[in-house]
Protein backbone atom coordinates (compact mmCIF):
# COMPACT_ATOMS: atom_id res chain seq x y z
CA UNK A 1 0.00 0.00 0.00
CA UNK A 2 1.35 3.46 -1.23
CA UNK A 3 1.41 6.44 1.16
CA UNK A 4 -1.01 8.34 -0.79
CA UNK A 5 -3.41 5.42 -1.38
CA UNK A 6 -6.62 6.99 -0.90
CA UNK A 7 -8.36 4.18 0.60
CA UNK A 8 -5.47 4.32 3.38
CA UNK A 9 -7.55 5.90 7.12
CA UNK A 10 -5.11 8.79 8.64
CA UNK A 11 -6.13 8.74 12.64
CA UNK A 12 -4.61 11.83 14.55
CA UNK A 13 -4.64 11.40 17.85
CA UNK A 14 -7.82 13.64 19.68
CA UNK A 15 -6.22 16.81 20.67
CA UNK A 16 -5.83 17.49 24.37
CA UNK A 17 -8.02 20.31 26.05
CA UNK A 18 -6.27 22.29 28.63
CA UNK A 19 -7.83 20.50 31.08
CA UNK A 20 -6.09 17.42 30.00
CA UNK A 21 -2.86 19.38 29.59
CA UNK A 22 -2.76 20.38 32.95
CA UNK A 23 -2.56 16.42 34.13
CA UNK A 24 -4.98 17.46 37.75
CA UNK A 25 -8.67 17.36 36.50
CA UNK A 26 -7.92 14.11 34.64
CA UNK A 27 -5.90 12.41 37.90
CA UNK A 28 -8.90 14.24 39.70
CA UNK A 29 -11.53 12.00 37.08
CA UNK A 30 -9.76 8.79 37.46
CA UNK A 31 -9.63 8.74 41.40
CA UNK A 32 -13.24 9.53 41.29
CA UNK A 33 -13.58 6.15 39.00
CA UNK A 34 -11.45 3.80 41.64
CA UNK A 35 -12.85 5.26 44.29
CA UNK A 36 -16.65 4.01 43.34
CA UNK A 37 -14.71 0.42 42.53
CA UNK A 38 -13.09 0.66 45.92
CA UNK A 39 -16.65 1.52 47.73
CA UNK A 40 -18.59 -0.50 45.72
CA UNK A 41 -16.27 -3.76 46.92
CA UNK A 42 -15.98 -2.55 50.16
CA UNK A 43 -19.88 -1.65 51.31
CA UNK A 44 -22.12 -2.72 48.34
CA UNK A 45 -20.28 -6.76 47.91
CA UNK A 46 -19.65 -5.76 44.28
CA UNK A 47 -16.33 -8.05 43.98
CA UNK A 48 -16.86 -9.66 40.92
CA UNK A 49 -14.31 -13.03 41.76
CA UNK A 50 -14.85 -16.29 42.87
CA UNK A 51 -14.38 -17.23 46.67
CA UNK A 52 -12.92 -20.17 44.98
CA UNK A 53 -13.03 -23.50 47.17
CA UNK A 54 -16.63 -22.22 48.48
CA UNK A 55 -17.85 -21.18 44.96
CA UNK A 56 -17.41 -22.97 42.35
CA UNK A 57 -16.59 -22.14 38.89
CA UNK A 58 -18.83 -23.19 36.21
CA UNK A 59 -16.75 -23.18 33.18
CA UNK A 60 -18.43 -23.04 29.58
CA UNK A 61 -19.45 -26.37 27.89
CA UNK A 62 -16.54 -26.32 25.38
CA UNK A 63 -14.09 -26.17 28.44
CA UNK A 64 -11.21 -28.21 27.87
CA UNK A 65 -10.27 -29.91 31.30
CA UNK A 66 -8.97 -33.11 32.06
CA UNK A 67 -9.21 -36.53 29.96
CA UNK A 68 -11.60 -39.13 30.37
CA UNK A 69 -12.12 -42.40 29.02
CA UNK A 70 -15.38 -42.71 28.05
CA UNK A 71 -17.16 -46.73 28.50
CA UNK A 72 -19.87 -48.37 25.99
CA UNK A 73 -23.00 -49.93 27.14
CA UNK A 74 -21.29 -53.37 28.40
CA UNK A 75 -18.46 -50.71 30.81
CA UNK A 76 -15.83 -51.65 28.57
CA UNK A 77 -13.73 -48.60 27.50
CA UNK A 78 -14.27 -47.78 23.84
CA UNK A 79 -11.48 -47.49 23.11
CA UNK A 80 -10.01 -49.91 20.08
CA UNK A 81 -6.27 -48.87 20.60
CA UNK A 82 -5.79 -47.38 16.90
CA UNK A 83 -3.45 -44.35 18.23
CA UNK A 84 -4.84 -42.02 16.21
CA UNK A 85 -4.56 -39.85 19.66
CA UNK A 86 -1.31 -40.40 20.38
CA UNK A 87 -0.45 -39.70 16.79
CA UNK A 88 -2.21 -36.48 17.14
CA UNK A 89 -1.13 -35.16 20.07
CA UNK A 90 1.68 -32.72 19.84
CA UNK A 91 2.70 -32.46 23.79
CA UNK A 92 3.29 -36.25 23.03
CA UNK A 93 1.88 -37.52 26.59
CA UNK A 94 -0.44 -40.38 25.46
CA UNK A 95 1.25 -43.25 25.65
CA UNK A 96 -0.92 -46.38 24.88
CA UNK A 97 0.07 -50.55 24.74
CA UNK A 98 -2.82 -52.43 22.90
CA UNK A 99 -3.27 -55.89 22.73
CA UNK A 100 -5.85 -58.09 21.29
CA UNK A 101 -8.89 -58.34 21.78
CA UNK A 102 -10.43 -61.15 23.92
CA UNK A 103 -12.51 -63.38 21.87
CA UNK A 104 -15.59 -62.25 23.90
CA UNK A 105 -15.45 -58.70 22.26
CA UNK A 106 -16.34 -59.30 18.89
CA UNK A 107 -16.77 -56.02 17.77
CA UNK A 108 -13.30 -55.14 18.04
CA UNK A 109 -9.55 -56.35 17.17
CA UNK A 110 -7.79 -54.53 20.21
CA UNK A 111 -7.88 -52.81 23.17
CA UNK A 112 -6.01 -50.96 25.55
CA UNK A 113 -4.18 -53.12 28.09
CA UNK A 114 -2.56 -49.82 29.05
CA UNK A 115 -3.21 -46.22 28.64
CA UNK A 116 -1.69 -43.61 30.12
CA UNK A 117 -1.63 -39.82 29.47
CA UNK A 118 0.62 -37.71 31.74
CA UNK A 119 -1.48 -34.88 32.48
CA UNK A 120 2.29 -32.40 33.52
CA UNK A 121 2.57 -32.29 29.74
CA UNK A 122 -0.75 -32.38 28.10
CA UNK A 123 -1.34 -29.02 26.60
CA UNK A 124 -5.03 -29.42 26.97
CA UNK A 125 -5.44 -28.86 23.14
CA UNK A 126 -8.18 -31.36 21.94
CA UNK A 127 -6.63 -33.17 19.13
CA UNK A 128 -6.48 -36.44 21.06
CA UNK A 129 -10.29 -35.96 21.14
CA UNK A 130 -10.55 -34.84 17.50
CA UNK A 131 -8.36 -37.26 16.29
CA UNK A 132 -10.48 -40.39 17.97
CA UNK A 133 -12.03 -42.34 15.48
CA UNK A 134 -14.58 -43.72 18.26
CA UNK A 135 -15.19 -40.79 20.29
CA UNK A 136 -13.64 -43.08 23.49
CA UNK A 137 -11.39 -39.89 24.59
CA UNK A 138 -12.77 -36.92 25.60
CA UNK A 139 -11.82 -33.56 27.59
CA UNK A 140 -14.38 -32.82 30.62
CA UNK A 141 -15.01 -30.01 32.48
CA UNK A 142 -12.96 -30.87 35.72
CA UNK A 143 -10.68 -28.27 35.78
CA UNK A 144 -9.16 -28.49 39.41
CA UNK A 145 -6.73 -30.54 39.15
CA UNK A 146 -3.75 -30.97 41.31
CA UNK A 147 -1.54 -33.11 42.75
CA UNK A 148 1.44 -33.72 45.25
CA UNK A 149 3.96 -34.92 43.16
CA UNK A 150 4.61 -35.49 39.30
CA UNK A 151 3.88 -39.08 39.83
CA UNK A 152 0.05 -39.01 40.94
CA UNK A 153 -0.55 -36.53 37.83
CA UNK A 154 0.12 -39.24 35.35
CA UNK A 155 -3.29 -40.69 35.04
CA UNK A 156 -3.30 -44.19 33.96
CA UNK A 157 -6.27 -46.14 32.43
CA UNK A 158 -8.14 -47.07 35.45
CA UNK A 159 -7.90 -43.78 37.01
CA UNK A 160 -9.36 -42.11 33.59
CA UNK A 161 -12.03 -44.54 33.39
CA UNK A 162 -12.75 -43.23 36.61
CA UNK A 163 -13.05 -39.54 35.24
CA UNK A 164 -15.94 -40.90 32.92
CA UNK A 165 -17.69 -42.39 36.09
CA UNK A 166 -17.32 -39.30 37.77
CA UNK A 167 -18.64 -36.95 35.21
CA UNK A 168 -20.77 -39.39 33.03
CA UNK A 169 -23.60 -37.51 34.34
CA UNK A 170 -22.76 -34.03 34.19
CA UNK A 171 -21.52 -34.05 31.30
CA UNK A 172 -22.61 -36.64 28.47
CA UNK A 173 -21.04 -38.09 25.69
CA UNK A 174 -20.18 -35.15 23.28
CA UNK A 175 -21.05 -36.56 20.12
CA UNK A 176 -23.41 -40.09 21.50
CA UNK A 177 -26.14 -38.72 23.48
CA UNK A 178 -28.38 -36.07 22.93
CA UNK A 179 -27.59 -33.15 25.23
CA UNK A 180 -29.75 -32.37 27.64
CA UNK A 181 -32.57 -29.73 27.18
CA UNK A 182 -31.57 -26.38 27.95
CA UNK A 183 -27.81 -26.99 27.71
CA UNK A 184 -26.34 -25.74 24.46
CA UNK A 185 -24.17 -28.20 22.16
CA UNK A 186 -20.87 -27.09 22.19
CA UNK A 187 -21.49 -25.86 18.28
CA UNK A 188 -24.47 -23.91 19.70
CA UNK A 189 -22.53 -21.97 22.41
CA UNK A 190 -19.79 -21.45 19.80
CA UNK A 191 -22.65 -20.02 17.61
CA UNK A 192 -24.00 -17.60 19.88
CA UNK A 193 -22.41 -13.92 20.09
CA UNK A 194 -22.75 -13.50 23.41
CA UNK A 195 -23.68 -16.54 26.13
CA UNK B 1 21.42 16.71 79.77
CA UNK B 2 20.77 14.58 82.46
CA UNK B 3 20.10 10.67 82.35
CA UNK B 4 16.78 10.59 82.56
CA UNK B 5 16.18 12.98 79.47
CA UNK B 6 18.59 10.32 77.71
CA UNK B 7 16.24 7.73 78.95
CA UNK B 8 13.29 9.17 78.06
CA UNK B 9 14.65 9.59 74.40
CA UNK B 10 15.96 5.66 74.28
CA UNK B 11 12.39 4.94 75.12
CA UNK B 12 10.81 7.61 72.34
CA UNK B 13 13.08 5.86 69.74
CA UNK B 14 12.12 2.11 70.62
CA UNK B 15 8.32 3.39 70.77
CA UNK B 16 8.95 4.90 67.29
CA UNK B 17 11.04 2.40 65.60
CA UNK B 18 8.33 -0.43 66.82
CA UNK B 19 5.57 1.44 66.28
CA UNK B 20 6.50 2.27 62.12
CA UNK B 21 7.66 -1.30 61.98
CA UNK B 22 4.40 -2.49 63.06
CA UNK B 23 2.66 0.28 61.03
CA UNK B 24 4.18 -1.03 57.74
CA UNK B 25 3.41 -4.25 58.86
CA UNK B 26 -0.51 -3.40 58.70
CA UNK B 27 -0.09 -0.84 55.97
CA UNK B 28 1.43 -3.53 53.67
CA UNK B 29 -1.81 -5.60 54.36
CA UNK B 30 -4.07 -2.49 54.16
CA UNK B 31 -2.40 -1.61 50.58
CA UNK B 32 -3.37 -5.19 49.23
CA UNK B 33 -6.94 -4.58 50.24
CA UNK B 34 -7.40 -1.28 48.74
CA UNK B 35 -5.27 -3.20 45.19
CA UNK B 36 -8.04 -5.75 45.80
CA UNK B 37 -10.84 -3.72 46.15
CA UNK B 38 -9.66 -1.06 43.30
CA UNK B 39 -9.39 -4.37 41.22
CA UNK B 40 -12.85 -5.38 41.78
CA UNK B 41 -11.50 -8.36 44.60
CA UNK B 42 -11.46 -9.04 48.09
CA UNK B 43 -7.70 -9.55 48.61
CA UNK B 44 -5.91 -11.13 51.62
CA UNK B 45 -9.42 -12.53 53.80
CA UNK B 46 -8.17 -15.95 54.57
CA UNK B 47 -4.96 -16.06 57.20
CA UNK B 48 -5.72 -16.92 60.32
CA UNK B 49 -9.46 -17.89 59.55
CA UNK B 50 -9.23 -21.33 61.29
CA UNK B 51 -7.94 -19.47 64.40
CA UNK B 52 -10.62 -17.39 64.33
CA UNK B 53 -8.89 -13.63 63.31
CA UNK B 54 -10.83 -11.82 61.36
CA UNK B 55 -10.08 -10.02 58.14
CA UNK B 56 -6.82 -11.66 57.65
CA UNK B 57 -4.75 -9.44 60.55
CA UNK B 58 -2.25 -12.11 60.78
CA UNK B 59 -1.68 -12.33 57.16
CA UNK B 60 1.30 -9.45 57.83
CA UNK B 61 3.10 -12.10 60.19
CA UNK B 62 2.52 -14.60 57.67
CA UNK B 63 4.27 -12.13 55.12
CA UNK B 64 6.82 -11.48 57.15
CA UNK B 65 7.64 -15.01 58.24
CA UNK B 66 7.91 -15.73 54.63
CA UNK B 67 10.38 -12.98 54.27
CA UNK B 68 12.45 -14.59 56.47
CA UNK B 69 12.48 -18.00 55.82
CA UNK B 70 12.59 -17.49 52.13
CA UNK B 71 16.09 -18.73 50.44
CA UNK B 72 18.31 -15.77 50.81
CA UNK B 73 20.39 -15.82 47.32
CA UNK B 74 23.55 -13.96 47.11
CA UNK B 75 25.06 -14.76 43.34
CA UNK B 76 28.98 -15.27 42.90
CA UNK B 77 29.04 -12.13 40.73
CA UNK B 78 28.29 -9.27 43.32
CA UNK B 79 30.06 -6.76 45.36
CA UNK B 80 29.50 -8.20 48.36
CA UNK B 81 29.97 -5.68 51.46
CA UNK B 82 28.23 -3.22 49.26
CA UNK B 83 25.64 -5.54 48.44
CA UNK B 84 25.07 -6.31 51.91
CA UNK B 85 25.30 -2.98 52.63
CA UNK B 86 22.94 -1.15 49.93
CA UNK B 87 19.80 -2.30 52.18
CA UNK B 88 20.94 -1.30 55.11
CA UNK B 89 21.16 2.29 54.03
CA UNK B 90 17.76 2.41 52.60
CA UNK B 91 16.14 1.03 55.86
CA UNK B 92 18.86 3.46 57.98
CA UNK B 93 17.94 6.68 55.83
CA UNK B 94 14.23 5.94 56.07
CA UNK B 95 14.55 5.31 59.76
CA UNK B 96 16.67 8.55 61.18
CA UNK B 97 14.30 11.41 59.08
CA UNK B 98 11.89 10.17 61.93
CA UNK B 99 14.22 11.42 64.89
CA UNK B 100 13.07 15.17 63.91
CA UNK B 101 9.46 14.33 63.23
CA UNK B 102 7.38 15.68 65.88
CA UNK B 103 4.27 13.13 66.56
CA UNK B 104 2.39 15.53 68.55
CA UNK B 105 2.76 18.69 70.64
CA UNK B 106 6.00 19.50 71.31
CA UNK B 107 6.91 22.51 73.74
CA UNK B 108 8.25 23.69 76.86
CA UNK B 109 4.59 23.97 78.40
CA UNK B 110 4.15 20.12 77.39
CA UNK B 111 4.62 17.12 79.98
CA UNK B 112 6.50 15.03 76.83
CA UNK B 113 7.79 16.31 73.67
CA UNK B 114 6.19 14.29 70.99
CA UNK B 115 9.59 14.01 69.25
CA UNK B 116 12.79 11.93 69.81
CA UNK B 117 15.15 14.83 68.69
CA UNK B 118 13.12 18.17 70.48
CA UNK B 119 14.11 21.54 69.53
CA UNK B 120 15.96 20.74 66.25
CA UNK B 121 15.97 24.38 64.50
CA UNK B 122 16.30 22.86 61.29
CA UNK B 123 13.85 19.83 60.83
CA UNK B 124 12.95 20.63 57.72
CA UNK B 125 16.41 20.13 56.19
CA UNK B 126 17.18 17.36 58.09
CA UNK B 127 14.41 15.17 57.05
CA UNK B 128 15.28 16.56 53.23
CA UNK B 129 19.45 15.91 53.79
CA UNK B 130 18.70 12.48 55.38
CA UNK B 131 15.92 11.73 52.58
CA UNK B 132 18.52 12.37 49.84
CA UNK B 133 20.47 10.10 51.21
CA UNK B 134 18.51 7.23 50.18
CA UNK B 135 19.79 7.22 46.60
CA UNK B 136 22.94 5.86 48.17
CA UNK B 137 21.10 2.61 48.98
CA UNK B 138 19.44 2.69 45.43
CA UNK B 139 23.14 3.48 43.42
CA UNK B 140 25.26 0.65 45.71
CA UNK B 141 22.71 -1.79 45.36
CA UNK B 142 22.80 -1.17 41.35
CA UNK B 143 26.50 -1.10 41.43
CA UNK B 144 26.98 -3.76 43.79
CA UNK B 145 24.38 -6.39 42.06
CA UNK B 146 27.26 -6.61 39.35
CA UNK B 147 24.71 -6.78 36.81
CA UNK B 148 23.99 -4.59 33.96
CA UNK B 149 20.21 -4.83 34.31
CA UNK B 150 20.50 -3.89 38.36
CA UNK B 151 23.35 -0.94 37.37
CA UNK B 152 21.13 0.87 34.88
CA UNK B 153 18.00 0.45 37.22
CA UNK B 154 19.85 2.06 39.83
CA UNK B 155 21.17 5.10 37.71
CA UNK B 156 17.80 5.58 36.04
CA UNK B 157 16.38 5.72 39.54
CA UNK B 158 19.21 7.72 41.27
CA UNK B 159 18.45 10.41 38.34
CA UNK B 160 14.95 10.39 39.05
CA UNK B 161 15.50 10.81 42.87
CA UNK B 162 17.87 13.70 42.71
CA UNK B 163 15.68 15.22 39.79
CA UNK B 164 12.85 15.73 42.29
CA UNK B 165 14.68 16.39 45.01
CA UNK B 166 14.61 20.08 43.60
CA UNK B 167 11.10 20.56 43.48
CA UNK B 168 10.53 19.28 46.88
CA UNK B 169 12.99 21.00 48.52
CA UNK B 170 11.56 24.42 46.30
CA UNK B 171 8.36 23.84 47.27
CA UNK B 172 8.90 23.73 50.87
CA UNK B 173 10.50 27.17 51.14
CA UNK B 174 7.21 28.35 50.53
CA UNK B 175 5.81 27.49 53.48
CA UNK B 176 9.49 28.04 55.44
CA UNK B 177 9.03 31.37 54.29
CA UNK B 178 5.80 32.05 55.50
CA UNK B 179 6.28 30.40 59.13
CA UNK B 180 9.28 32.29 59.66
CA UNK B 181 10.95 29.16 60.46
CA UNK B 182 12.24 25.61 59.91
CA UNK B 183 11.64 24.15 62.51
CA UNK B 184 8.26 22.12 62.68
CA UNK B 185 6.56 22.90 65.69
CA UNK B 186 7.30 26.63 65.17
CA UNK B 187 5.12 25.86 61.11
CA UNK B 188 2.41 24.04 63.15
CA UNK B 189 2.20 26.75 65.69
CA UNK B 190 1.72 29.21 63.04
CA UNK B 191 -0.81 27.75 60.98
CA UNK B 192 -2.48 27.05 64.27
CA UNK B 193 -2.84 30.36 64.53
CA UNK B 194 -3.30 31.45 61.07
CA UNK B 195 -4.65 29.14 58.26
CA UNK B 196 -3.67 25.64 57.15
CA UNK B 197 -0.81 25.58 55.08
CA UNK B 198 -1.99 24.39 51.63
CA UNK B 199 -5.03 27.32 51.96
CA UNK B 200 -1.52 29.57 51.80
CA UNK B 201 0.48 27.58 49.68
CA UNK B 202 -1.82 25.61 47.32
CA UNK B 203 0.94 25.15 44.28
CA UNK B 204 3.36 24.19 46.77
CA UNK B 205 1.44 21.97 48.18
CA UNK B 206 0.63 20.07 44.66
CA UNK B 207 4.02 20.40 44.03
CA UNK B 208 5.76 19.00 47.25
CA UNK B 209 3.23 16.17 47.26
CA UNK B 210 3.73 15.04 43.44
CA UNK B 211 7.51 15.11 44.13
CA UNK B 212 6.80 13.42 47.58
CA UNK B 213 5.52 10.87 45.47
CA UNK B 214 8.54 10.67 42.99
CA UNK B 215 10.66 10.03 45.93
CA UNK B 216 9.10 7.31 47.93
CA UNK B 217 9.21 5.49 44.63
CA UNK B 218 5.51 5.46 44.55
CA UNK B 219 3.39 5.81 41.51
CA UNK B 220 2.81 6.33 39.15
CA UNK B 221 6.95 7.39 39.76
CA UNK B 222 8.09 3.71 40.63
CA UNK B 223 10.15 3.57 37.87
CA UNK B 224 12.94 2.37 40.17
CA UNK B 225 10.67 -0.86 40.54
CA UNK B 226 8.60 -0.92 37.61
CA UNK B 227 8.32 -4.69 37.94
CA UNK B 228 6.31 -5.41 35.02
CA UNK B 229 8.45 -4.07 32.10
CA UNK B 230 11.96 -3.51 33.54
CA UNK B 231 13.02 -6.93 35.23
CA UNK B 232 13.33 -5.18 38.72
CA UNK B 233 15.79 -2.36 38.56
CA UNK B 234 18.22 -1.95 40.93
CA UNK B 235 16.96 -4.71 43.49
CA UNK B 236 16.92 -7.72 41.07
CA UNK B 237 19.37 -9.53 42.22
CA UNK B 238 17.74 -9.14 45.77
CA UNK B 239 15.96 -11.65 47.03
CA UNK B 240 14.31 -12.33 50.68
CA UNK B 241 14.92 -10.60 53.33
CA UNK B 242 17.20 -8.29 51.46
CA UNK B 243 14.36 -7.53 49.16
CA UNK B 244 12.26 -6.87 51.99
CA UNK B 245 14.45 -4.30 53.44
CA UNK B 246 14.40 -1.90 50.38
CA UNK B 247 10.70 -2.43 50.48
CA UNK B 248 10.75 -1.49 54.79
CA UNK B 249 12.39 1.45 53.35
CA UNK B 250 10.30 2.30 51.07
CA UNK B 251 7.37 2.60 53.24
CA UNK B 252 8.97 3.95 56.03
CA UNK B 253 10.03 6.47 53.50
CA UNK B 254 6.13 6.89 52.62
CA UNK B 255 5.16 7.80 56.56
CA UNK B 256 8.23 10.02 57.18
CA UNK B 257 6.47 12.17 53.74
CA UNK B 258 2.72 11.71 54.72
CA UNK B 259 3.81 13.28 58.28
CA UNK B 260 5.59 16.22 56.86
CA UNK B 261 2.97 17.02 54.41
CA UNK B 262 0.73 17.02 57.27
CA UNK B 263 2.83 18.98 59.36
CA UNK B 264 3.47 21.97 56.63
CA UNK B 265 0.14 21.70 54.83
CA UNK B 266 -2.58 20.32 56.97
CA UNK B 267 -1.98 21.76 60.31
CA UNK B 268 -0.31 18.95 61.91
CA UNK B 269 -2.39 18.09 65.39
CA UNK B 270 -4.32 21.41 64.58
CA UNK B 271 -8.02 21.36 64.22
CA UNK B 272 -9.17 25.01 63.86
CA UNK B 273 -11.11 26.39 66.54
CA UNK B 274 -10.40 23.30 68.55
CA UNK B 275 -6.45 23.27 70.12
CA UNK B 276 -3.79 25.68 70.18
CA UNK B 277 -0.45 25.92 70.83
CA UNK B 278 -0.81 26.81 74.23
CA UNK B 279 -2.77 24.08 75.53
CA UNK B 280 -0.73 21.43 77.88
CA UNK B 281 -1.77 18.64 79.84
CA UNK B 282 -2.08 14.93 79.24
CA UNK B 283 -5.09 14.92 77.74
CA UNK B 284 -4.48 17.50 75.27
CA UNK B 285 -1.37 15.77 73.91
CA UNK B 286 -3.07 12.53 73.73
CA UNK B 287 -5.88 14.62 71.25
CA UNK B 288 -3.12 15.90 69.48
CA UNK B 289 -1.24 12.65 68.92
CA UNK B 290 -4.54 11.69 67.89
CA UNK B 291 -5.23 13.80 65.44
CA UNK B 292 -1.61 13.91 63.47
CA UNK B 293 -1.80 10.54 63.34
CA UNK B 294 -4.97 10.36 61.95
CA UNK B 295 -4.39 13.03 59.27
CA UNK B 296 -1.37 10.73 58.15
CA UNK B 297 -3.22 7.48 57.89
CA UNK B 298 -5.80 9.70 55.92
CA UNK B 299 -2.63 10.89 53.68
CA UNK B 300 -0.92 7.42 53.63
CA UNK B 301 -4.30 6.02 52.16
CA UNK B 302 -5.03 8.62 49.59
CA UNK B 303 -1.16 7.59 48.45
CA UNK B 304 -2.58 4.11 47.98
CA UNK B 305 -5.64 5.51 46.55
CA UNK B 306 -3.64 7.01 43.07
CA UNK B 307 -1.20 3.85 43.17
CA UNK B 308 -3.82 1.79 42.02
CA UNK B 309 -5.57 4.66 39.97
CA UNK B 310 -2.51 6.23 37.22
CA UNK B 311 -0.81 4.73 35.20
CA UNK B 312 3.41 5.13 35.39
CA UNK B 313 5.01 7.32 33.41
CA UNK B 314 7.38 7.05 31.02
CA UNK B 315 10.99 7.92 31.79
CA UNK B 316 11.56 10.92 29.30
CA UNK B 317 7.79 12.24 30.53
CA UNK B 318 8.98 11.71 34.22
CA UNK B 319 11.99 13.91 33.58
CA UNK B 320 10.19 16.41 31.76
CA UNK B 321 7.39 16.62 34.16
CA UNK B 322 10.49 17.66 36.81
CA UNK B 323 12.69 19.57 34.41
CA UNK B 324 10.21 21.03 32.35
CA UNK B 325 7.08 21.94 34.45
CA UNK B 326 7.92 20.92 38.07
CA UNK B 327 11.29 23.32 39.35
CA UNK B 328 9.92 26.08 36.91
CA UNK B 329 6.36 26.20 38.70
CA UNK B 330 8.27 25.68 42.43
CA UNK B 331 10.80 28.68 41.33
CA UNK B 332 7.54 31.22 40.34
CA UNK B 333 5.73 29.70 43.63
CA UNK B 334 8.81 30.85 45.72
CA UNK B 335 9.71 34.54 44.36
CA UNK B 336 5.78 35.31 44.49
CA UNK B 337 5.87 34.52 47.99
CA UNK B 338 8.96 35.66 49.21
CA UNK B 339 7.73 38.90 47.56
CA UNK B 340 4.42 38.81 49.30
CA UNK B 341 5.71 37.45 52.76
CA UNK B 342 8.30 40.63 52.08
CA UNK B 343 5.38 43.16 51.31
CA UNK B 344 3.41 41.53 54.10
CA UNK B 345 6.01 41.96 56.66
CA UNK B 346 6.97 45.88 55.42
CA UNK B 347 3.41 47.09 55.23
CA UNK B 348 1.30 45.33 58.19
CA UNK B 349 3.68 43.72 60.58
S1 LIG C 1 -5.29 -32.53 24.79
FE1 LIG C 1 -3.68 -32.25 23.26
S2 LIG C 1 -1.82 -32.37 24.43
FE2 LIG C 1 -3.40 -33.19 25.73
S3 LIG C 1 -3.35 -35.36 25.37
FE3 LIG C 1 -4.83 -34.52 23.97
S4 LIG C 1 -3.71 -34.14 22.10
FE4 LIG C 1 -2.22 -34.42 23.71
S1 LIG D 1 -7.82 -42.42 19.12
FE1 LIG D 1 -9.48 -43.17 20.40
S2 LIG D 1 -9.67 -45.30 19.90
FE2 LIG D 1 -7.72 -44.63 19.08
S3 LIG D 1 -6.29 -45.10 20.71
FE3 LIG D 1 -6.91 -43.03 21.06
S4 LIG D 1 -8.63 -43.18 22.44
FE4 LIG D 1 -8.30 -45.18 21.63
Amino acid sequence: MRVDDPKLKKIEPPTMSLGDRFYLPQVAAGLLVTAKHIFGVAFQDKAITVQYPEQQHVPSPVYRGVHRLNKDEEGRPKCVACMLCATACPAHCIDIVGATAPPSWPDREKYPESFVIDELRCIYCGMCEEACPVEAIELTGLYDLTGLSREEMIFDKAKLLSVFDVTRDAEPMKFTTPPPAGRPTPTQALDSPVS
Amino acid sequence: MTIWVLIGILIKMLVVVGVTQGAVAYLILVERKIAAYAQDRIGPNRCGREIGVPFALIQPLADGAKMLLKEDVVPKYVTKPLYILAPWIAIATAMIGFAVVPFGPVGPNQIIDFQIAPNVDIGILYVLAVGSLAVYGVILAGWASNNKYAFIGGLRSSAQLISYEIPLGLSILGMVLIAGSLDMNRIMAWQSRHVWGILVQPLGFILFFTSAFAETNRLPFDLPESEQELVGGFHTEYSAMKFGMFFLGEYLHVITVSFITVILFFGGWDVPFVTSPDQSGLLWAIVKVGVITSKVGLVILFIMWVRWTLPRFRYDQLMDLAWKSMIPLALINLVMTAGIVQLVRTYWV
